[in-house]
C-alpha cells in the first residue's frame, strides 16, 4: 500500500469573512507529483501555504505524514515540508551564503555546496558570486537549493518557472524532476502551465473558488475532464494559447 | 515675565497666521488650535507643579512620573496601531528608561530626591525617548510590509520569528536612535538646548547649566538606546502567531 505525504480533511480556510477555502479533501502519497491547476484565485497558494504552517485553517485537518500540522514542531514541519517561491529572494552574500542560508538558521553548515549547485543544474563557478548578480533563472535554481540543502521530504512549489523565460523555465522543471526522481521528494505544485502539468504531474486537482473540484490521474484527467468547470478552463486555456 | 508682557509675544502667531492667509496655506486653524493647546496645558501644567514642588509628597512625584509616561506610550501608540497590544512593549520600554535613568541619577547623588528635578528631567527623557519609539514603530511596521517576502521565506526555512525579523528589527532600532545621536553630535553648535538656555536666561552660571544639559544629554541618548532596544524586542513577538506566521500590519 502507498504511504501518505499529505492528507487534507475537509480543510476549509475563512479571512475576514472571505471563504478562501472550503471543504478540501484529498491525499498526496509518498514520491507523487500532484499539480494544483485552476484559475487566479481559486485558491491553489492557499492550500500549499496550510502543509508547512504557514497559514492555519479555520476549519478541518491538514496531516503531514498522519500527523497533524498543528501538532508538529513548527522548525521540524517546516524542515521535513520544503517551499520554493514564485519570486526567489536572494539574502545580501554569495551564492554559497543563500545555499547555506537555511542550514545556518538550525546552526548546521553545508558540507558540499559544489554537489549541491550542481544538483540544481548550475555552474561551481558562481559558488562565490553575490546572488543578486544572478539571471531569474539561476536565482529561482540557488532558491530550489537553498530548500534542497535542508532534505526535505516533500516540496512545495508554488509557480516557481511562471516568472521565468522559457528556457528557464525548462531549464528549472527538469533540475526538480531530477531531483524528485533522486531524492523519492514528494512535489505539491501549483501551476498555471497546464503543459507543464501534464509533463511534471502524476495526479492534477483542479481549483476553483476555493474547493477541489475534480482530482485525478493527469492523463485522463486532461483527456476526459468529467465536470462542467474544469471543461470550461481547459477551453478557456486552450483559447487562450491558441 | 509679566503675562502682559508674555501676550505680547501672541504677535508672532498673529504673524504666522497672517503669512499663512496670504499664501493660502490653510494651517490657521491649526496655529490657533496648537498655540490654544500650548497655553492651556502649559498653565495648567505650572500650577500642578507649584503644588506638587510645595507639598513635597512622594505619591505625587510619582503620579506626575506615571501620568507623563501615561500620556508619552499613549502618544507613541498611535503610531503603530495595527499592532496588537503594542501599549506594553512601550509602556516597558519608557518605564525602563524612566527607571534606568533615574536610579543613576539620584544613586551617584546628581540630583536630590525632590519634585523639581525628577519630574522635570523625567519628561525630558521621557519626551525624547517617545519620539523615539514612534520612530521606530513606524520604521518597523514599514520594514515588516516591505520585507514580508524576506522574512516568509526564513520562516519556510524552518527560521524562528526572531531570526526572520532581526535584520528588520536592527533596521528600526536605528532608525528610532538617529535623530538623537544625530542632534547629540550638532547640540552647540545648531542649537542651544532648551533646559541650558532657561538657566542661562534665568541668572545660573553658563558652566553650571552645561554641566546639567551635558547630564541630561547623556539621559537622552541612554534613553533613546533604552527605549529602542526594549520596544523593539518586545514588540516583534506581537508580529508572529502562535504558530510563527507572520502577521503583517494593514
Amino acid at each position: 500500500m502507498e504511504q501518505i505525504a499529505m492528507r487534507f480533511d475537509n480543510v476549509g480556510v475563512t479571512v475576514a469573512g472571505n471563504r478562501l477555502l472550503t471543504d478540501v479533501t484529498g491525499t498526496v502519497h509518498k514520491g507523487r507529483t500532484v499539480a494544483l491547476i485552476g484559475p487566479s484565485g481559486a485558491g491553489k497558494s492557499t492550500l500549499l501555504s496550510l502543509c508547512n504552517l504557514l497559514r492555519t485553517p479555520s476549519a478541518g485537518s491538514v496531516y503531514v505524514e498522519e500527523k497533524e500540522v498543528r501538532e508538529w514542531p513548527v522548525q521540524a514541519l517546516r524542515q521535513k515540508v520544503g517551499m520554493v517561491f514564485q519570486t526567489a529572494t536572494m539574502f545580501p552574500g554569495t551564492v554559497e551564503d543563500n545555499l547555506a542560508y537555511g542550514l545556518r538558521l538550525h546552526g548546521q553548515s553545508l558540507q558540499n555546496p559544489e554537489a549541491l549547485l550542481e544538483n540544481v543544474g548550475l555552474s561551481t563557478d558562481l559558488l562565490h558570486k553575490p546572488a543578486a548578480e544572478l539571471s531569474g533563472g539561476q536565482k529561482q535554481r540557488v532558491a530550489l537549493g537553498r530548500t534542497l540543502a535542508m532534505r526535505p521530504d516533500i516540496l512545495l512549489l508554488d509557480e516557481v518557472t511562471s516568472a521565468l523565460d522559457i528556457h528557464a523555465k525548462h531549464d528549472v522543471e527538469t533540475t526538480i524532476l531530477d531531483v524528485r526522481d533522486r531524492f523519492k521528494t514528494t512535489l505539491f505544485w501549483v501551476t498555471h502551465d497546464l503543459d507543464q502539468a501534464r509533463r511534471v504531474a502524476d495526479e492534477v486537482w483542479f481549483m476553483a473558488g476555493g474547493s477541489v473540484i475534480e482530482q485525478g490521474p493527469a492523463t485522463s484527467l486532461f483527456e476526459h475532464p468529467n465536470t462542467p468547470e474544469l471543461k470550461a478552463f481547459l477551453s478557456e486555456e486552450e483559447e487562450e494559447t491558441k | 515675565m509679566t503675562f502682559l508682557s508674555l501676550s505680547f509675544t501672541l504677535l508672532f502667531v498673529v504673524v504666522a497666521m497672517v503669512l499663512s492667509l496670504w499664501l493660502k496655506l490653510g494651517v490657521e486653524r491649526d496655529l490657533v488650535i496648537a498655540s490654544v493647546r500650548a497655553v492651556i496645558q502649559l498653565l495648567l501644567i505650572g500650577y500642578i507643579l507649584k503644588f506638587v514642588f510645595a507639598s513635597h509628597t512622594v505619591l505625587f512625584i510619582l503620579a506626575m512620573v506615571a501620568l507623563i509616561v501615561g500620556v508619552a506610550a499613549w502618544n507613541a501608540r498611535s503610531r503603530a496601531k495595527t499592532i496588537p497590544g503594542v501599549i506594553w512593549p512601550i509602556l516597558a520600554g519608557l518605564v525602563a528608561t524612566e527607571i534606568a535613568t533615574q536610579a543613576v541619577l539620584l544613586g551617584i547623588g546628581v540630583i536630590p530626591f525632590q519634585a523639581r528635578y525628577i519630574i522635570t528631567i523625567s519628561g525630558m527623557i521621557v519626551g525624547n525617548s517617545m519620539v523615539a519609539a514612534g520612530l521606530l514603530l513606524n520604521r518597523l511596521q514599514r520594514e515588516v510590509t516591505n520585507g514580508e517576502a524576506e522574512i516568509t521565506m526564513v520562516l519556510a526555512l524552518g527560521g524562528t520569528p526572531k531570526q526572520a525579523i532581526y535584520p528588520h528589527i536592527k533596521q528600526a532600532i536605528r532608525a528610532g536612535m538617529i535623530p538623537t545621536i544625530d542632534s547629540t553630535k550638532t547640540t552647540g553648535l545648531v542649537q542651544l538646548p532648551g533646559m541650558m538656555t532657561g538657566q542661562i536666561i534665568a541668572g545660573a552660571d553658563p558652566v553650571q547649566a552645561v554641566r546639567y544639559q551635558l547630564m541630561i544629554l547623556f539621559c537622552i541618548l541612554a534613553g533613546s538606546a533604552i527605549t529602542s532596544i526594549v520596544i523593539g524586542f518586545l514588540t516583534y513577538p506581537r508580529l508572529f502567531t502562535s504558530y510563527q506566521q507572520l502577521i503583517v500590519p494593514k
